[in-house]
């Protein structure tokens, strides 16, 4: 159909996760300059297929060609990479939701090197465009769906990308959105005639309007051509008959077009739920205003509105999880009470996201709600296989959801909403994303449901053909019922040939009247004018694309008001806890004297070591048993026990011995009890020698006299303090950067490391930076506290310390990131850092034993841990009074561990999926 | 029914727990090899504590007392000059340098007690202290066995017999691995039940529990009690297999009896995580939440340093921490070999707080349950 040379070959590439095959010995060439649609049913491997194309997913076998190279290989990946652009499947999944609109577009925009002046001209252009203009300090995570998905276009086109690949980009937008949307998509390629667009979709009217259509089924291709010659080719009136009569027989059996009997409409009808004045409102925004309405029994209700217009929030309160600002509803008659449990086995709710374990298998999550609603035991595994066979979840019955594709979660998530048979289903757009087969099917159930077996069924969806099978539906539209009736009265009310026409024109005649303020929605066809391809040298590194991860995670560092709070607080609450408790000088310790002899020289004994700040006296012991009682239980530390006759032998000169039981439970503390208790006692010796033979005696043949230096007094506070500031600037910053990266695995915006520019060393650096700043600063509070508070001098060079500080908290972070690469959830991170980093911190660094007297993997991991190379510079410059001269071999390792660890990082993050 | 719910959903964390095999390498590694290393770091409390010598006598006597350092508790001490001295302890290189001056020997002969001069770098608080007390005995003992001989020394003998209980050889890597195994069950046991319920909630799965027949107190307790399993295992492997056998540390008391104290403290700590998990919006606050809250837990939990030397408010604040409890419990059974009758107390506090604690969540999960949704 046109003779340009495919801008996409794919020859032979399959594709397994595991077990299963999702691509089977693919090939395929996709033509330049046109729209390509991929349709088929969930899970046939057409995401898949994006992402290995958008060099998203590392190929396993098989040879992939974009634009005239392999995707295989590395170097080409690069240079084509700012001319590709792929929104993965998913609302804003690949967005940030703290950021706003214009922060998102424009983190994108520096991503691909655009200076500032082209970047304001192209944000405002394309803002413009896609009405998104009087939202652009909104954050993402509080736009709605359509608007998410508008964002998402916005991000994708901002470097003009000759291939655009749009995973799904309309499923959960409504109708008008949707409109909106690919007129907008329309605009932009008639401003960019060369531009090719891939796209999936589920709507088979979108597809319809497509230059050039692939089919897909279970990872293979059914056919491909113009939509006509698909419609030609088997004959059929619609793109959705086609399409399942090309599917293999097997499956095509299963379908049937649903039938509706008509509800036979009792006179008593009694109201299964029911709502009056329904409001809620979130600060001074009316989410939901005044919403009344009367659903009976056994009947199927539509709730229809443009997204973010309070479908979601009607739904919630009804179901207790919202407790609504005014107004009631009645479920069965009962007025909703969150605290019912009663109620809830009545009723089967199935929210709009994905909320199902993403740990359980399928099957675990079928079973474990089967038991959470008390269905017997021996009914359990029956009821399973049944709610497997009807929603054709029996071949992936052990598969995480994860691996599986929108569609087949949505199927999963029905299948678990009604696993309990409630009366009353409440969904929440419940077939975004499934494919046309299913949701026949699973219309085919509701509808039996309904009408045998009385359930009442609520139900929001975006599908006009689904609307249309409703008894009744309510036009939603900012919080309001616009008007609630049968489908077919409404189309003939508003005067409309279909149910889509009848609901746009409801919708905009409800925007118009409602402000002025609101964006025009047609699309301003001039905003999108022909760009110059911007000259984005794509050079290896580039210092914007760095600083565009570090904006980025600055900008949600600053909205997170309570994470900054708490890691500058955080370390100076734990110094002041740490520096006053933390204390190696031993006072008070308990002690207990066995005196078997009762002299006044056995008592002086025991005096001379009461009197002393170190010990004091609890209640003598009367034998060996209470000794070993009260030692046993922790009440006394040290015993002493003097023999019987001890001052008649010490008199005649007879070898005597005292004896003292430490509790050795604590070592360290018993050693320092030993130390204590021999100097006690050479004291009380010399003394006694003094009394007996004068001044004259002999107090020994040399003196040592000892000299303890940088801190005369041997206080633990001097020693402890500038031991902490480096504990605490490796275990704070280390864990905010890990955590940094493993979110954006967790919450899927590592697309954006995947398919942009950006190298995976500008991506880590980038993260970096942000928290090494918040570490300098933390050192500097930390350092004042350590001068003002716990009176610490700083007597050596302050500038020697701050530069070791910067380097150490480099370290520190880098250790972060290595951690982030080899963990995937941010427990483990969590956990990772914590593990990893505070036993070698405190127990291998030299904090309170020098790293020369360990042993074994300790003492080989103290050598090379950054803290203690800092602690030794800490103490360096807080106690010793020393500078950069003294410490040179301190900081030499510093210097090297840093950028050793970043670019281990670096080394060890994957720049694909695999 | 309600305790099936509880069961079931613990199982559902067990086995959202073996999903991540990352998770369950750290944990061994934390239970197992961490806890070796941490023992077998420091053998004893004074082990290879650096020593340079400045030996400006160079006579007999001299060299005998630089002999008298050897390893384990010395390293081979280093002969340097004066000037160096200085420059090596600034660097932090030897934490001890003894100073004999000229013409030692013959002033000790003479009976002129001559001083011996023993700079110690005082900022390495356990080794300066323990360690010159070592050096004093030393060199005294050299001193006094080198005049045997020349001269007889009259002064009043009482000897001080010096015994340890419990650990006779003040092995410090008996202390050492049991007190790595409580900090971990304490770090475990916070981040698997807090951050659960922040994954929970992140993923939207809590929404979608609160619609399901659960109470919040069976969720709860769900969590609480696979957590607290996964943790009583680890923690029970490690002190029979790590501690026991592999460190060959022997264990006084009653191995049941500290994994009951165990379980209980764990339901402290459990409910704990919950309450973080409550209070914390998202995963980075609640991991510098933790830190928050697990340092001075742990640093101050008489675990590291003696309770009887912290501040009195100290003290008597750090009695509310399960932390405390439980430390002073599996001192007392494990190497005192306290029975129940010893260490009942500690086993009525650790209920107590965790009674508290957990009923202090529940009430929080209750009201921050709409918020989440």
């Amino acid at each position: 159909m046109n003779g340009l040379s495919p801008v996409v070959r794919l020859e032979k590439v399959s594709l397994r996760f595991g077990k299963t095959a999702a691509l089977e010995r693919i090939s395929l060439e996709l033509p330049a300059g046109c729209m390509v649609g991929l349709i088929g049913p969930d899970g046939v491997g057409k995401s898949s297929l994006f992402s290995l194309i958008a060099g998203s997913r590392a190929i396993q076998t098989g040879r992939i060609e974009v634009m005239g190279g392999s995707m295989a290989d590395k170097r080409h990946r690069s240079a084509v990479c700012p001319q590709i652009a792929y929104m993965p499947q998913g609302l804003g999944k690949n967005l940030y939701p703290t950021l706003s609109v214009f922060e998102n577009v424009d983190f994108f925009a520096r991503l691909f090197g655009q200076n500032q002046k082209e970047r304001e001209r192209r944000i405002a252009e394309l803002l413009q465009a896609t009405g998104l203009s009087a939202f652009a300090d909104r954050p993402a995570g509080k736009l709605s769906g359509g608007m998410k998905q508008k964002l998402g276009l916005c991000c994708a086109l901002i470097h003009d990308p000759e291939l655009l690949i749009l995973d799904e980009p309309t499923t959960g937008v409504d109708p008008l959105s949707r409109r909106q949307f690919w007129e907008l998509i329309e605009h932009i390629r008639s401003a960019q005639p060369g531009m090719s667009v891939l796209i999936a979709t589920a709507y088979m009217e979108e597809a319809a309007r497509f230059d050039w259509l692939v089919a897909m089924n279970a990872g293979q291709v059914l056919t491909t051509g113009t939509p006509r010659q698909l419609l030609t080719q088997t004959g059929a009136s619609s793109l959705e008959e086609a399409f399942i009569s090309l599917l293999p027989q097997a499956q095509r059996e299963g379908h049937q077009p649903v039938s509706i009997p008509p509800r036979q409409t009792e006179s008593d009808g009694k109201a299964a739920i029911e709502a009056h004045d329904l409001t809620m409102r979130f600060g001074d925004f009316t989410a939901v205003d005044k919403v009344s309405f009367r659903i009976e029994q056994g009947e199927i209700f539509g709730f229809l509105g443009s997204n973010g217009c309070g479908k979601t929030t009607t739904m919630k309160m009804l179901t207790g999880l919202l407790e609504a600002s005014s107004g009631e509803a009645w479920l069965f008659g009962e007025p909703v009470d969150a605290r019912d449990i009663d109620t809830r086995r009545r009723v089967g709710y199935m929210t709009q996201s994905f909320s199902l374990y993403s740990e359980l298998t399928v099957r675990q999550n079928l079973v474990l709600h089967a038991r959470l609603f008390s269905i017997p035991e021996e009914r359990i595994k029956p009821r399973v296989q049944e709610m497997a066979q009807r929603f054709g979840l029996t071949e992936i019955m052990e598969i995480l959801p994860d691996a599986l594709p929108l569609g087949q979660r949505q199927r999963l998530s029905l299948a678990v909403a009604m696993i309990h048979g409630p009366e009353m289903l409440i969904l929440d757009e419940p077939t975004s994303g499934v494919d046309p087969v299913a949701r026949d099917a699973f219309w085919q159930i509701m509808v039996d449901l309904a009408r045998q077996d009385k359930v009442t069924i609520f139900i929001s969806t975006h599908f006009m053909n689904e609307a249309e099978r409703c008894d009744r539906i309510s036009l939603m539209h900012a919080g309001r019922v616009l008007v609630s009736d049968a489908p077919a009265t409404l189309i003939t009310t508003r005067g409309a040939d279909t149910l889509e026409e009848a609901f746009i024109g409801y919708l905009e005649e409800a925007a118009e009247e409602k402000s002025a303020r609101s964006e025009p929605v047609t699309v301003d066809s001039t905003a999108v004018t022909v760009r110059g391809l911007s000259a984005s040298p794509n050079r290896r590194f580039s210092l914007r694309r760095l600083f565009s991860y570090t904006r980025r995670e600055g900008l949600e560092l600053r909205r997170d008001p309570i994470r900054l709070a708490l890691a500058m607080l955080g370390s100076v609450i734990l110094m002041l806890v740490m520096g006053y408790g933390i204390t190696m000088d031993v006072e008070d310790l308990a002690f207990a004297v066995l005196d078997h002899d009762q002299t006044a020289i056995s008592r002086d004994y025991a005096y001379n070591l009461a009197g002393s700040r170190y010990f004091s006296v609890r209640p003598p012991l009367k034998d060996y048993a209470e000794l070993d009682r009260r030692m046993r239980a922790g009440k006394i530390s040290l015993a002493i026990e003097i023999p019987p006759g001890f001052a008649r032998d010490l008199r005649r000169g007879t070898p005597v011995a005292v004896g003292a039981w430490i509790d050795g439970a604590m070592p360290t503390r018993a050693e320092t009890i030993r130390g204590y208790v021999q100097g006690m006692h050479a004291l009380w010796l010399t003394n006694l020698a003094r009394q007996t033979f004068g001044s004259a005696a002999n107090t020994g043949a040399a003196t040592v006299e000892t000299r303890f230096r940088y801190n005369p007094d041997v206080k633990s506070l001097p020693a402890m303090v500038p031991a902490v500031i480096p504990l605490l600037l490796i275990m704070i910053p280390a864990m905010l950067s890990a955590l940094s990266v493993v979110r954006e695995k967790e919450l899927g915006s590592i697309v954006n490391l995947y398919v942009t520019p950006v190298t995976r060393l500008e991506f880590l650096l980038g993260k970096q930076l942000p928290y090494v700043a918040l570490a300098m600063l933390n050192f500097l509070l930390l350092t004042a506290l350590a001068i003002s508070v716990f009176s610490v001098p700083l007597k050596g060079s302050f500038f020697a310390l701050a530069t070791a500080a910067f380097l150490y908290v480099i370290c520190s972070t880098a250790i972060g990131l290595v951690i982030s690469t080899f963990t995937r959830t941010q427990i483990a991170a969590m956990f990772a850092t914590g593990v990893l980093t505070m036993l070698p911190a405190v127990q291998f660094s030299g904090m309170v034993d020098p790293v020369s007297s360990l042993e074994g993997a300790g003492a080989y991991i103290g050598k090379y841990f950054p803290t203690t190379h800092f602690l030794a510079i800490a103490r360096g410059t807080f106690s010793k009074g020393l500078g950069f001269g003294d410490l040179k071999t301190s900081f030499l390792p510093l210097l090297i561990v840093g950028p050793l660890l970043i670019g281990l990082g670096a080394v060890l993050l994957k720049k694909q999926e695999h | 029914m309600r305790v099936a719910n509880i069961l079931h959903l613990g199982v559902k964390e067990l086995r959202s727990l073996l999903r991540d095999p990352t998770m369950a390498v750290l944990i061994v590694y934390a239970f197992t090899y961490a806890i070796h290393t941490a023992a077998k770091a420091m053998p004893e409390t004074l082990n290879k504590a650096p020593i340079a010598i400045v030996d400006e006598d160079r006579s007999q006597l001299s060299t005998r007392i630089i002999d008298a350092f050897y390893p384990p508790h010395f390293i081979a001490p280093v002969l340097i000059t004066q000037p160096e001295m200085d420059a090596r302890m600034d660097a932090g290189v030897d934490t001890f340098a003894l100073d004999i001056p000229p013409d030692f020997q013959r002033d000790v002969l003479a009976g002129r007690n001559p001083v011996i001069q023993l700079n110690v770098d005082a900022t390495r608080m356990t080794q300066a202290f323990t360690g010159s007390g070592y050096i004093q005995t030393i060199i005294n003992s050299e001193v006094t066995t080198f005049l045997q001989g020349h001269r007889s020394n009259a002064a009043p003998a009482a000897d001080l017999t010096l015994r340890a209980r419990f650990n006779p050889e003040l092995n410090t890597s008996w202390h050492g691995g049991v007190m790595e195994i409580i900090n971990n069950i304490t770090m475990l046991s916070i981040i698997l039940t807090g951050a659960a319920l922040i994954r929970e909630r992140e993923h939207g799965t809590v929404e979608h529990l609160l619609v399901m027949p659960v109470t919040p107190f069976e969720i709860m307790a769900g969590k609480v009690w696979a957590m607290a399993l996964v943790v009583l295992v680890a923690s029970a492997c490690s002190l029979i297999v790590v501690v026991q056998w592999w460190l060959s540390v022997p264990i006084e008391g009653s191995i049941v009896l500290f994994l009951a104290g165990t379980a209980l403290h764990l339901f402290a700590t459990t409910s704990l995580g919950i309450f973080l998990g409550t209070i914390a919006r998202s995963m980075p606050q609640f991991g510098l939440l933790l830190m928050l809250v697990l340092l001075p837990m742990q640093v101050l939990s008489g675990s590291v340093t003696p309770r009887e030397s912290m501040p009195e408010l100290v003290q008597m604040v750090m009695l509310a921490a399960p932390n405390t409890h439980f430390v002073m419990l599996a001192q007392a059974i494990l190497y005192r070999g306290a029975g129940l009758s010893v260490v009942w107390p500690q086993f009525i506090f650790l209920a107590l707080i965790g009674t508290v604690l957990f009923y202090l969540s529940l009430a929080r999960f209750r009201k921050t349950i709409a918020t989440m949704a």
